[in-house]
Protein backbone atom coordinates (compact mmCIF):
# COMPACT_ATOMS: atom_id res chain seq x y z
CA UNK A 1 0.00 0.00 0.00
CA UNK A 2 1.32 3.42 -0.96
CA UNK A 3 0.00 6.82 -0.12
CA UNK A 4 -0.05 10.12 -1.90
CA UNK A 5 2.09 12.14 0.52
CA UNK A 6 0.53 15.51 -0.21
CA UNK A 7 -2.96 14.39 0.65
CA UNK A 8 -3.15 12.07 3.60
CA UNK A 9 -6.34 12.89 5.38
CA UNK A 10 -7.42 9.29 5.41
CA UNK A 11 -9.26 7.59 8.23
CA UNK A 12 -7.74 4.47 9.81
CA UNK A 13 -10.32 2.13 8.28
CA UNK A 14 -9.49 3.46 4.82
CA UNK A 15 -5.80 2.61 4.91
CA UNK A 16 -6.31 -0.86 3.48
CA UNK A 17 -8.74 -1.54 0.68
CA UNK A 18 -11.08 -4.19 2.01
CA UNK A 19 -12.66 -5.03 -1.32
CA UNK A 20 -10.01 -6.49 -3.58
CA UNK A 21 -9.76 -7.63 -7.20
CA UNK A 22 -11.96 -10.63 -6.30
CA UNK A 23 -14.82 -8.27 -5.51
CA UNK A 24 -14.20 -6.70 -8.93
CA UNK A 25 -14.52 -10.12 -10.49
CA UNK A 26 -17.85 -10.85 -8.83
CA UNK A 27 -19.98 -8.22 -10.63
CA UNK A 28 -18.05 -8.90 -13.83
CA UNK A 29 -18.92 -12.60 -13.81
CA UNK A 30 -22.50 -12.01 -12.66
CA UNK A 31 -22.90 -9.52 -15.50
CA UNK A 32 -21.77 -12.11 -18.03
CA UNK A 33 -24.44 -14.50 -16.71
CA UNK A 34 -27.25 -11.96 -17.00
CA UNK A 35 -26.07 -10.72 -20.40
CA UNK A 36 -25.69 -14.22 -21.85
CA UNK A 37 -29.18 -15.15 -20.68
CA UNK A 38 -30.72 -12.00 -22.12
CA UNK A 39 -29.11 -12.82 -25.47
CA UNK A 40 -30.61 -16.32 -25.28
CA UNK A 41 -34.02 -14.85 -24.50
CA UNK A 42 -33.84 -12.75 -27.69
CA UNK A 43 -34.28 -15.87 -29.73
CA UNK A 44 -36.71 -17.61 -27.43
CA UNK A 45 -39.10 -14.83 -26.52
CA UNK A 46 -38.56 -12.19 -29.16
CA UNK A 47 -38.15 -14.71 -31.99
CA UNK A 48 -34.90 -13.30 -33.35
CA UNK A 49 -34.21 -16.33 -35.54
CA UNK A 50 -30.79 -15.07 -36.64
CA UNK A 51 -29.23 -15.59 -33.22
CA UNK A 52 -30.57 -19.15 -32.94
CA UNK A 53 -27.11 -20.75 -33.39
CA UNK A 54 -26.01 -19.11 -30.13
CA UNK A 55 -29.13 -19.94 -28.09
CA UNK A 56 -27.93 -23.11 -26.42
CA UNK A 57 -24.34 -21.88 -26.16
CA UNK A 58 -25.57 -18.72 -24.41
CA UNK A 59 -27.52 -20.81 -21.89
CA UNK A 60 -24.56 -23.07 -21.12
CA UNK A 61 -22.27 -20.01 -20.90
CA UNK A 62 -24.65 -18.40 -18.43
CA UNK A 63 -24.71 -21.58 -16.33
CA UNK A 64 -20.89 -21.95 -16.38
CA UNK A 65 -20.36 -18.40 -15.19
CA UNK A 66 -23.24 -18.64 -12.72
CA UNK A 67 -21.61 -21.62 -10.97
CA UNK A 68 -18.39 -19.61 -10.54
CA UNK A 69 -20.10 -16.27 -9.66
CA UNK A 70 -20.14 -16.69 -5.86
CA UNK A 71 -16.62 -18.14 -5.64
CA UNK A 72 -14.75 -14.80 -5.74
CA UNK A 73 -16.82 -13.68 -2.76
CA UNK A 74 -16.23 -16.97 -0.94
CA UNK A 75 -12.48 -16.61 -1.46
CA UNK A 76 -12.55 -12.96 -0.47
CA UNK A 77 -14.45 -13.57 2.77
CA UNK A 78 -12.84 -16.86 3.75
CA UNK A 79 -14.85 -19.48 5.64
CA UNK A 80 -16.95 -20.58 2.67
CA UNK A 81 -18.88 -22.96 4.92
CA UNK A 82 -20.48 -19.95 6.59
CA UNK A 83 -22.24 -18.89 3.39
CA UNK A 84 -24.70 -21.74 4.00
CA UNK A 85 -25.73 -19.98 7.22
CA UNK A 86 -26.95 -17.11 5.08
CA UNK A 87 -29.65 -19.47 3.82
CA UNK A 88 -30.33 -21.01 7.24
CA UNK A 89 -30.82 -17.76 9.14
CA UNK A 90 -31.22 -15.01 6.55
CA UNK A 91 -31.34 -11.45 7.80
CA UNK A 92 -33.98 -9.57 5.86
CA UNK A 93 -32.18 -6.24 6.24
CA UNK A 94 -29.03 -7.60 4.53
CA UNK A 95 -28.91 -7.04 0.77
CA UNK A 96 -26.29 -9.78 0.41
CA UNK A 97 -28.39 -12.32 2.35
CA UNK A 98 -31.36 -11.66 0.11
CA UNK A 99 -29.07 -11.85 -2.92
CA UNK A 100 -28.31 -15.43 -1.93
CA UNK A 101 -31.94 -16.30 -2.64
CA UNK A 102 -31.98 -14.35 -5.89
CA UNK A 103 -28.88 -16.31 -6.92
CA UNK A 104 -30.43 -19.66 -5.99
CA UNK A 105 -33.68 -18.85 -7.78
CA UNK A 106 -31.86 -17.82 -10.93
CA UNK A 107 -29.50 -20.80 -10.87
CA UNK A 108 -32.03 -23.54 -10.19
CA UNK A 109 -35.41 -22.33 -11.40
CA UNK A 110 -34.26 -20.36 -14.42
CA UNK A 111 -30.99 -21.72 -15.76
CA UNK A 112 -30.91 -25.37 -14.72
CA UNK A 113 -34.59 -25.94 -15.45
CA UNK A 114 -34.52 -24.19 -18.81
CA UNK A 115 -31.38 -26.02 -19.91
CA UNK A 116 -32.85 -29.33 -18.77
CA UNK A 117 -36.07 -28.78 -20.69
CA UNK A 118 -34.24 -27.56 -23.77
CA UNK A 119 -31.77 -30.45 -23.85
CA UNK A 120 -34.14 -33.15 -22.57
CA UNK A 121 -34.72 -34.58 -26.02
CA UNK A 122 -30.98 -34.97 -26.57
CA UNK A 123 -30.44 -36.26 -23.04
CA UNK A 124 -33.00 -39.04 -23.53
CA UNK A 125 -31.52 -40.04 -26.90
CA UNK A 126 -27.98 -39.96 -25.50
CA UNK A 127 -29.06 -42.08 -22.53
CA UNK A 128 -30.05 -44.72 -25.08
CA UNK A 129 -27.07 -44.50 -27.41
CA UNK A 130 -24.12 -44.08 -25.00
CA UNK A 131 -22.47 -46.67 -22.80
CA UNK A 132 -20.63 -46.84 -19.48
CA UNK A 133 -20.34 -43.85 -17.19
CA UNK A 134 -21.78 -41.48 -19.78
CA UNK A 135 -24.92 -43.58 -19.98
CA UNK A 136 -25.28 -43.48 -16.18
CA UNK A 137 -24.91 -39.69 -16.20
CA UNK A 138 -27.46 -39.24 -18.98
CA UNK A 139 -29.90 -41.67 -17.35
CA UNK A 140 -29.65 -39.71 -14.11
CA UNK A 141 -30.29 -36.53 -16.05
CA UNK A 142 -33.47 -37.95 -17.57
CA UNK A 143 -34.86 -38.36 -14.04
CA UNK A 144 -36.25 -41.68 -15.22
CA UNK A 145 -38.49 -40.21 -17.92
CA UNK A 146 -37.93 -41.43 -21.47
CA UNK A 147 -40.95 -39.64 -22.87
CA UNK A 148 -39.95 -37.74 -26.00
CA UNK A 149 -43.25 -37.97 -27.78
CA UNK A 150 -44.20 -34.95 -29.91
CA UNK A 151 -46.70 -33.98 -27.21
CA UNK A 152 -44.03 -34.11 -24.49
CA UNK A 153 -41.59 -32.09 -26.61
CA UNK A 154 -44.28 -29.51 -27.30
CA UNK A 155 -44.87 -29.32 -23.57
CA UNK A 156 -41.12 -28.81 -22.98
CA UNK A 157 -41.16 -26.01 -25.50
CA UNK A 158 -44.06 -24.23 -23.83
CA UNK A 159 -42.60 -24.72 -20.34
CA UNK A 160 -39.19 -23.45 -21.55
CA UNK A 161 -40.84 -20.40 -23.06
CA UNK A 162 -42.61 -19.65 -19.76
CA UNK A 163 -39.36 -20.04 -17.83
CA UNK A 164 -37.60 -17.66 -20.23
CA UNK A 165 -40.37 -15.13 -19.67
CA UNK A 166 -39.77 -15.46 -15.91
CA UNK A 167 -36.02 -15.53 -16.55
CA UNK A 168 -35.80 -12.09 -18.17
CA UNK A 169 -36.94 -10.11 -15.12
CA UNK A 170 -34.90 -12.56 -13.01
CA UNK A 171 -31.78 -11.71 -15.03
CA UNK A 172 -32.52 -8.01 -14.56
CA UNK A 173 -33.09 -8.63 -10.87
CA UNK A 174 -29.85 -10.61 -10.56
CA UNK A 175 -27.63 -7.92 -11.95
CA UNK A 176 -29.76 -5.00 -10.85
CA UNK A 177 -29.21 -6.35 -7.34
CA UNK A 178 -25.43 -6.26 -7.80
CA UNK A 179 -25.70 -2.60 -8.83
CA UNK A 180 -28.09 -2.00 -5.95
CA UNK A 181 -25.54 -3.29 -3.45
CA UNK A 182 -23.11 -0.57 -4.57
CA UNK A 183 -25.67 2.12 -5.35
CA UNK A 184 -27.23 1.89 -1.90
CA UNK A 185 -24.01 2.68 -0.02
CA UNK A 186 -25.03 6.24 0.76
CA UNK A 187 -21.77 6.99 2.58
CA UNK A 188 -19.81 6.56 -0.65
CA UNK A 189 -20.43 9.33 -3.19
CA UNK A 190 -18.68 7.35 -5.95
CA UNK A 191 -21.25 4.56 -5.63
CA UNK A 192 -24.35 6.12 -4.21
CA UNK A 193 -26.55 6.66 -7.24
CA UNK A 194 -30.01 5.34 -8.13
CA UNK A 195 -28.68 4.92 -11.67
CA UNK A 196 -26.19 2.30 -10.51
CA UNK A 197 -28.52 -0.76 -10.82
CA UNK A 198 -29.63 0.38 -14.30
CA UNK A 199 -26.06 1.02 -15.45
CA UNK A 200 -25.09 -2.42 -14.12
CA UNK A 201 -27.94 -4.12 -15.99
CA UNK A 202 -27.03 -2.55 -19.32
CA UNK A 203 -23.31 -3.10 -18.86
CA UNK A 204 -24.17 -6.72 -18.01
CA UNK A 205 -26.08 -7.05 -21.27
CA UNK A 206 -23.15 -5.54 -23.15
CA UNK A 207 -20.57 -7.86 -21.57
CA UNK A 208 -22.75 -10.98 -21.86
CA UNK A 209 -23.59 -10.38 -25.51
CA UNK A 210 -19.92 -9.66 -26.30
CA UNK A 211 -18.78 -12.81 -24.46
CA UNK A 212 -21.26 -15.09 -26.25
CA UNK A 213 -20.41 -13.48 -29.60
CA UNK A 214 -16.71 -14.16 -29.04
CA UNK A 215 -17.40 -17.67 -27.78
CA UNK A 216 -19.61 -18.44 -30.76
CA UNK A 217 -17.08 -17.17 -33.29
CA UNK A 218 -14.15 -18.78 -31.46
CA UNK A 219 -15.74 -22.20 -31.00
CA UNK A 220 -17.06 -22.25 -34.57
CA UNK A 221 -13.54 -21.55 -35.87
CA UNK A 222 -12.08 -24.17 -33.53
CA UNK A 223 -14.54 -26.75 -34.82
CA UNK A 224 -13.47 -25.88 -38.36
CA UNK A 225 -16.92 -24.69 -39.36
CA UNK A 226 -18.15 -21.56 -41.05
CA UNK A 227 -19.41 -18.69 -38.93
CA UNK A 228 -23.04 -17.90 -39.64
CA UNK A 229 -22.60 -14.32 -40.88
CA UNK A 230 -26.22 -13.39 -40.34
CA UNK A 231 -25.96 -14.59 -36.75
CA UNK A 232 -22.71 -12.67 -36.09
CA UNK A 233 -24.13 -9.53 -37.72
CA UNK A 234 -27.32 -9.70 -35.63
CA UNK A 235 -25.47 -10.24 -32.35
CA UNK A 236 -23.13 -7.36 -33.21
CA UNK A 237 -26.16 -5.18 -33.97
CA UNK A 238 -27.69 -5.94 -30.57
CA UNK A 239 -24.33 -5.41 -28.91
CA UNK A 240 -24.14 -2.01 -30.58
CA UNK A 241 -27.66 -1.04 -29.43
CA UNK A 242 -27.07 -2.21 -25.87
CA UNK A 243 -23.73 -0.39 -25.81
CA UNK A 244 -25.30 2.87 -26.96
CA UNK A 245 -27.86 2.70 -24.13
CA UNK A 246 -25.18 1.69 -21.62
CA UNK A 247 -22.85 4.50 -22.71
CA UNK A 248 -25.70 7.05 -22.64
CA UNK A 249 -26.62 6.02 -19.09
CA UNK A 250 -23.01 6.26 -17.93
CA UNK A 251 -22.66 9.67 -19.54
CA UNK A 252 -25.95 10.75 -17.97
CA UNK A 253 -24.57 9.75 -14.59
CA UNK A 254 -21.32 11.63 -15.31
CA UNK A 255 -23.05 14.79 -16.55
CA UNK A 256 -25.37 14.70 -13.57
CA UNK A 257 -22.41 14.48 -11.19
CA UNK A 258 -20.58 17.32 -12.96
CA UNK A 259 -23.66 19.56 -13.03
CA UNK A 260 -24.68 18.78 -9.48
CA UNK A 261 -21.06 19.24 -8.30
CA UNK A 262 -21.83 18.36 -4.70
CA UNK A 263 -19.25 18.44 -1.91
CA UNK A 264 -17.62 15.21 -3.10
CA UNK A 265 -17.12 16.36 -6.68
CA UNK A 266 -13.67 17.95 -6.33
CA UNK A 267 -12.36 14.88 -4.57
CA UNK A 268 -13.75 12.49 -7.19
CA UNK A 269 -12.60 14.76 -10.00
CA UNK A 270 -9.07 14.76 -8.58
CA UNK A 271 -9.18 10.96 -8.38
CA UNK A 272 -10.36 10.59 -11.98
CA UNK A 273 -7.57 12.87 -13.15
CA UNK A 274 -4.90 11.05 -11.15
CA UNK A 275 -5.16 7.49 -9.84
CA UNK A 276 -8.12 6.55 -12.05
CA UNK A 277 -6.93 8.33 -15.21
CA UNK A 278 -5.62 5.19 -16.91
CA UNK A 279 -8.24 2.64 -15.76
CA UNK A 280 -11.21 5.01 -16.10
CA UNK A 281 -10.51 7.43 -18.91
CA UNK A 282 -8.04 5.50 -21.05
CA UNK A 283 -9.08 1.85 -20.57
CA UNK A 284 -12.79 2.07 -19.73
CA UNK A 285 -13.94 5.06 -21.75
CA UNK A 286 -11.56 5.37 -24.70
CA UNK A 287 -10.38 1.80 -25.22
CA UNK A 288 -13.27 -0.20 -23.80
CA UNK A 289 -16.27 1.92 -24.77
CA UNK A 290 -15.69 4.46 -27.54
CA UNK A 291 -13.42 2.25 -29.67
CA UNK A 292 -15.80 -0.76 -29.74
CA UNK A 293 -18.79 1.55 -30.31
CA UNK A 294 -16.99 3.12 -33.27
CA UNK A 295 -15.96 -0.29 -34.60
CA UNK A 296 -19.51 -1.60 -34.30
CA UNK A 297 -20.91 1.60 -35.82
CA UNK A 298 -18.56 1.18 -38.76
CA UNK A 299 -19.84 -2.36 -39.35
CA UNK A 300 -23.40 -1.04 -39.28
CA UNK A 301 -22.78 1.86 -41.63
CA UNK A 302 -20.19 0.50 -44.07
CA UNK A 303 -20.40 -2.40 -46.49
CA UNK A 304 -17.49 -4.56 -45.46
CA UNK A 305 -16.49 -8.08 -46.49
CA UNK A 306 -17.59 -10.81 -44.03
CA UNK A 307 -14.04 -11.63 -42.88
CA UNK A 308 -13.33 -7.97 -42.10
CA UNK A 309 -16.61 -7.70 -40.22
CA UNK A 310 -15.82 -10.80 -38.17
CA UNK A 311 -12.40 -9.45 -37.28
CA UNK A 312 -13.92 -6.15 -36.28
CA UNK A 313 -16.51 -7.95 -34.15
CA UNK A 314 -13.77 -9.99 -32.49
CA UNK A 315 -11.75 -6.86 -31.74
CA UNK A 316 -14.81 -4.91 -30.58
CA UNK A 317 -15.95 -7.83 -28.41
CA UNK A 318 -12.55 -8.23 -26.76
CA UNK A 319 -12.24 -4.49 -26.11
CA UNK A 320 -15.79 -4.48 -24.73
CA UNK A 321 -14.95 -7.16 -22.18
CA UNK A 322 -11.80 -5.26 -21.16
CA UNK A 323 -13.86 -2.07 -20.90
CA UNK A 324 -16.60 -3.66 -18.79
CA UNK A 325 -14.01 -5.26 -16.52
CA UNK A 326 -12.40 -1.81 -16.18
CA UNK A 327 -15.83 -0.38 -15.34
CA UNK A 328 -16.22 -2.93 -12.51
CA UNK A 329 -12.66 -2.16 -11.38
CA UNK A 330 -13.31 1.58 -11.35
CA UNK A 331 -16.51 1.15 -9.38
CA UNK A 332 -15.17 -1.28 -6.78
CA UNK A 333 -11.56 -0.12 -6.42
CA UNK A 334 -12.24 3.52 -7.34
CA UNK A 335 -14.84 3.75 -4.59
CA UNK A 336 -12.20 2.89 -2.03
CA UNK A 337 -9.33 5.05 -3.28
CA UNK A 338 -10.54 8.29 -1.75
CA UNK A 339 -11.15 9.09 1.89
CA UNK A 340 -14.56 9.94 3.29
CA UNK A 341 -12.80 13.09 4.50
CA UNK A 342 -12.72 13.94 0.75
CA UNK A 343 -9.16 15.14 1.31
CA UNK A 344 -7.08 11.97 1.24
CA UNK A 345 -6.31 9.21 -1.26
CA UNK A 346 -4.77 5.78 -1.24
CA UNK A 347 -3.62 3.50 -4.04
CA UNK A 348 -4.15 -0.20 -4.63
CA UNK A 349 -1.60 -2.63 -5.95
CA UNK A 350 -2.84 -6.11 -6.84
CA UNK A 351 -0.81 -8.73 -5.00
CA UNK A 352 0.27 -11.71 -7.07
CA UNK A 353 0.25 -14.88 -5.00
CA UNK A 354 -1.95 -14.07 -2.02
CA UNK A 355 -5.47 -15.43 -1.49
CA UNK A 356 -6.89 -12.28 -3.03
CA UNK A 357 -4.14 -11.85 -5.56
CA UNK A 358 -3.90 -11.76 -9.32
CA UNK A 359 -3.34 -15.49 -9.82
CA UNK A 360 -6.47 -16.63 -7.92
CA UNK A 361 -8.39 -13.97 -9.89
CA UNK A 362 -7.06 -15.34 -13.19
CA UNK A 363 -7.86 -18.91 -12.08
CA UNK A 364 -11.43 -17.90 -11.21
CA UNK A 365 -11.80 -16.15 -14.57
CA UNK A 366 -10.68 -19.25 -16.41
CA UNK A 367 -12.77 -21.65 -14.33
CA UNK A 368 -16.08 -20.97 -16.17
CA UNK A 369 -14.39 -21.89 -19.44
CA UNK A 370 -13.38 -25.23 -17.93
CA UNK A 371 -16.96 -25.82 -16.77
CA UNK A 372 -18.25 -24.76 -20.20
CA UNK A 373 -15.87 -27.23 -21.85
CA UNK A 374 -17.33 -30.08 -19.78
CA UNK A 375 -20.90 -28.89 -20.39
CA UNK A 376 -20.53 -28.68 -24.18
CA UNK A 377 -19.00 -32.17 -24.20
CA UNK A 378 -21.98 -33.43 -22.22
CA UNK A 379 -24.67 -31.36 -23.95
CA UNK A 380 -23.49 -30.32 -27.44
CA UNK A 381 -25.01 -26.91 -28.10
CA UNK A 382 -23.88 -26.58 -31.71
CA UNK A 383 -26.60 -26.25 -34.33
CA UNK A 384 -27.41 -29.63 -35.84
CA UNK A 385 -24.95 -31.50 -33.60
CA UNK A 386 -27.31 -33.07 -31.08
CA UNK A 387 -28.65 -36.58 -31.63
CA UNK A 388 -32.16 -35.16 -32.06
CA UNK A 389 -30.94 -33.13 -35.05
CA UNK A 390 -29.49 -36.22 -36.69
CA UNK A 391 -32.80 -38.05 -36.60
CA UNK A 392 -34.25 -35.74 -39.25
CA UNK A 393 -37.91 -34.93 -39.85
CA UNK A 394 -39.69 -33.78 -36.75
CA UNK A 395 -36.56 -34.10 -34.64
CA UNK A 396 -34.47 -32.02 -37.00
CA UNK A 397 -36.75 -29.12 -36.26
CA UNK A 398 -36.11 -29.56 -32.59
CA UNK A 399 -32.33 -29.53 -32.89
CA UNK A 400 -32.40 -26.24 -31.11
CA UNK A 401 -34.81 -27.69 -28.61
CA UNK A 402 -37.74 -26.15 -30.42
CA UNK A 403 -40.92 -27.33 -32.08
CA UNK B 1 -52.52 -39.98 -14.94
CA UNK B 2 -53.25 -39.83 -18.68
CA UNK B 3 -53.82 -36.09 -18.29
CA UNK B 4 -50.21 -35.72 -17.24
CA UNK B 5 -48.86 -38.11 -19.88
CA UNK B 6 -46.82 -35.44 -21.64
CA UNK B 7 -45.93 -33.41 -18.56
CA UNK B 8 -45.08 -36.26 -16.23
CA UNK B 9 -41.34 -35.50 -16.52
CA UNK B 10 -41.99 -32.00 -15.19
CA UNK B 11 -43.68 -33.57 -12.16
CA UNK B 12 -40.48 -35.55 -11.67
CA UNK B 13 -38.30 -32.45 -11.72
CA UNK B 14 -40.79 -30.72 -9.40
CA UNK B 15 -40.41 -33.73 -7.12
CA UNK B 16 -36.61 -33.30 -7.14
CA UNK B 17 -36.98 -29.61 -6.28
CA UNK B 18 -39.46 -30.40 -3.50
CA UNK B 19 -37.11 -33.06 -2.15
CA UNK B 20 -34.37 -30.41 -2.12
CA UNK B 21 -36.61 -28.00 -0.22
CA UNK B 22 -37.57 -30.69 2.31
CA UNK B 23 -33.90 -31.61 2.75
CA UNK B 24 -33.07 -27.94 3.28
CA UNK B 25 -35.83 -27.58 5.89
CA UNK B 26 -34.58 -30.69 7.70
CA UNK B 27 -31.01 -29.34 7.66
CA UNK B 28 -32.31 -26.00 8.89
CA UNK B 29 -34.15 -27.63 11.79
CA UNK B 30 -30.99 -29.59 12.59
CA UNK B 31 -28.43 -26.78 12.31
CA UNK B 32 -30.21 -23.68 13.62
CA UNK B 33 -29.84 -23.59 17.40
CA UNK B 34 -33.08 -23.65 19.37
CA UNK B 35 -32.37 -20.35 21.09
CA UNK B 36 -31.72 -18.50 17.82
CA UNK B 37 -33.96 -15.45 17.48
CA UNK B 38 -35.10 -15.47 21.11
CA UNK B 39 -33.85 -11.92 21.68
CA UNK B 40 -32.62 -10.91 18.24
CA UNK B 41 -30.81 -12.21 15.20
CA UNK B 42 -28.38 -14.31 17.23
CA UNK B 43 -28.21 -17.34 19.49
CA UNK B 44 -29.60 -16.37 22.91
CA UNK B 45 -27.62 -19.11 24.67
CA UNK B 46 -24.40 -17.40 23.59
CA UNK B 47 -25.01 -14.72 26.25
CA UNK B 48 -24.86 -17.19 29.13
CA UNK B 49 -22.00 -19.09 27.48
CA UNK B 50 -19.93 -15.94 27.11
CA UNK B 51 -20.79 -14.84 30.65
CA UNK B 52 -19.54 -18.20 31.92
CA UNK B 53 -16.11 -17.80 30.29
CA UNK B 54 -13.24 -17.37 32.78
CA UNK B 55 -12.09 -13.80 33.32
CA UNK B 56 -8.69 -13.38 31.67
CA UNK B 57 -7.82 -9.80 32.55
CA UNK B 58 -6.82 -8.82 36.09
CA UNK B 59 -7.22 -5.06 35.66
CA UNK B 60 -4.53 -2.44 36.18
CA UNK B 61 -5.42 -1.85 39.84
CA UNK B 62 -4.43 -5.45 40.64
CA UNK B 63 -1.13 -5.07 38.74
CA UNK B 64 -0.37 -1.81 40.52
CA UNK B 65 -0.94 -3.31 43.96
CA UNK B 66 2.24 -5.39 43.53
CA UNK B 67 4.22 -3.42 40.91
CA UNK B 68 4.14 -0.02 42.61
CA UNK B 69 7.70 0.72 41.38
CA UNK B 70 6.58 0.39 37.75
CA UNK B 71 3.50 2.49 38.44
CA UNK B 72 5.71 5.27 39.80
CA UNK B 73 7.78 5.34 36.60
CA UNK B 74 4.77 4.96 34.35
CA UNK B 75 2.80 7.81 35.89
CA UNK B 76 5.49 10.32 35.01
CA UNK B 77 5.58 9.30 31.33
CA UNK B 78 3.43 9.44 28.23
CA UNK B 79 2.14 5.92 28.79
CA UNK B 80 0.49 6.86 32.10
CA UNK B 81 -2.97 6.13 30.73
CA UNK B 82 -2.03 2.93 28.90
CA UNK B 83 -3.28 -0.05 30.89
CA UNK B 84 -0.72 -2.72 31.82
CA UNK B 85 -2.54 -5.52 30.01
CA UNK B 86 -2.80 -3.49 26.82
CA UNK B 87 0.88 -4.36 26.27
CA UNK B 88 1.46 -7.35 28.55
CA UNK B 89 -1.70 -9.22 27.58
CA UNK B 90 -4.32 -10.78 29.89
CA UNK B 91 -2.73 -11.62 33.23
CA UNK B 92 -5.50 -12.84 35.53
CA UNK B 93 -3.67 -16.16 36.02
CA UNK B 94 -0.46 -14.36 37.00
CA UNK B 95 -2.42 -12.15 39.43
CA UNK B 96 -3.92 -15.23 41.06
CA UNK B 97 -0.65 -17.12 41.19
CA UNK B 98 2.44 -14.90 40.89
CA UNK B 99 4.61 -17.96 40.33
CA UNK B 100 3.11 -18.12 36.82
CA UNK B 101 5.49 -15.78 35.04
CA UNK B 102 4.14 -13.94 32.03
CA UNK B 103 6.20 -13.85 28.85
CA UNK B 104 7.56 -10.38 28.20
CA UNK B 105 6.36 -8.93 24.93
CA UNK B 106 8.71 -8.50 21.98
CA UNK B 107 8.93 -4.72 21.78
CA UNK B 108 10.04 -4.80 18.14
CA UNK B 109 6.55 -6.08 17.31
CA UNK B 110 4.50 -4.61 20.15
CA UNK B 111 5.47 -0.93 19.89
CA UNK B 112 4.96 -0.90 16.12
CA UNK B 113 1.29 -1.72 16.65
CA UNK B 114 0.75 1.86 17.80
CA UNK B 115 3.83 3.71 16.63
CA UNK B 116 4.31 2.45 13.06
CA UNK B 117 4.02 5.47 10.74
CA UNK B 118 0.65 5.62 9.05
CA UNK B 119 -0.93 8.48 7.18
CA UNK B 120 -4.25 7.92 8.96
CA UNK B 121 -2.69 8.78 12.35
CA UNK B 122 -2.75 12.33 13.66
CA UNK B 123 0.47 14.24 13.00
CA UNK B 124 1.12 14.87 16.71
CA UNK B 125 1.17 11.15 17.50
CA UNK B 126 4.73 9.78 17.77
CA UNK B 127 5.29 7.43 14.85
CA UNK B 128 8.24 6.06 12.95
CA UNK B 129 8.95 3.80 10.01
CA UNK B 130 10.34 0.97 12.13
CA UNK B 131 12.26 -0.65 9.28
CA UNK B 132 14.30 2.53 8.93
CA UNK B 133 14.19 3.69 12.53
CA UNK B 134 15.25 0.61 14.47
CA UNK B 135 16.35 -1.80 11.75
CA UNK B 136 14.81 -4.76 13.57
CA UNK B 137 16.22 -3.95 17.01
CA UNK B 138 13.76 -4.27 19.90
CA UNK B 139 12.51 -0.80 20.85
CA UNK B 140 13.49 -1.26 24.48
CA UNK B 141 17.13 -1.34 23.40
CA UNK B 142 16.95 2.45 23.48
CA UNK B 143 13.51 3.33 24.91
CA UNK B 144 11.93 2.63 28.26
CA UNK B 145 8.52 1.19 27.52
CA UNK B 146 7.03 2.32 30.85
CA UNK B 147 8.25 5.86 30.38
CA UNK B 148 8.99 6.34 26.67
CA UNK B 149 12.08 8.30 26.03
CA UNK B 150 15.66 7.38 25.37
CA UNK B 151 17.55 5.25 27.82
CA UNK B 152 21.00 6.38 28.79
CA UNK B 153 22.70 4.09 26.30
CA UNK B 154 25.12 4.18 23.39
CA UNK B 155 23.05 1.81 21.30
CA UNK B 156 21.25 4.42 19.30
CA UNK B 157 20.20 3.85 15.72
CA UNK B 158 21.69 6.23 13.20
CA UNK B 159 18.43 7.90 12.20
CA UNK B 160 16.73 8.03 15.57
CA UNK B 161 17.54 11.71 15.94
CA UNK B 162 15.89 12.42 12.64
CA UNK B 163 12.81 10.45 13.62
CA UNK B 164 12.56 12.16 16.99
CA UNK B 165 13.03 15.57 15.48
CA UNK B 166 10.31 14.71 12.94
CA UNK B 167 8.00 13.90 15.83
CA UNK B 168 8.93 17.14 17.54
CA UNK B 169 8.25 19.03 14.31
CA UNK B 170 4.89 17.34 13.97
CA UNK B 171 4.01 18.41 17.52
CA UNK B 172 4.52 22.03 16.54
Amino acid sequence: MHFIPAANFTYPNEIELNWSILVVLYPFITGLVAGAFILASLERVFNVEAVKPTYRLALLTALSFMIVAPLPLQLHLGHPERSFEMYLTPHTSSAMAMFGFVYLWYLMVVLVLEIWLDFRHDIVLLSRSTTGLKRVIYRLMTLGSQNISPGALRFDDRAGYTITIIGIPSAFLLHGYVGFIFGSVKANPWWSSPLMPVVFIFSAMVSGIAAVMLLYMGTTKLRGEKINQDCADTIAKYLFYAFIVDFSLEMLDLIHRIYEADESFRSLDFMVHNSLWIPHVIIQLLMGTLTPILLLAATQLMKLPPVTRQRMYALAGSLTLIGIFAMRWNVVIGGQLFSKSLLGYTTYTVPLWTREGLLPAIALTLMPFGILFVLVKLLPPWPGSGPSAKLGGLHAETSGGRL
Amino acid sequence: MNRFKDSEHLLRVTGVFLAGIVLFLCLRAWFVPKSFGQYGHYRADSITEIAALPIRHAGHEVCESCHADVLEVKHTGKHANVNCEACHGPLAKHAEDPSIKPVLPDTAVLCARCHEANSAKPKWFPQVVTAEHSQGLPCNTCHQPHKPGLKDTDAKPADSKTADSKTAEAKK
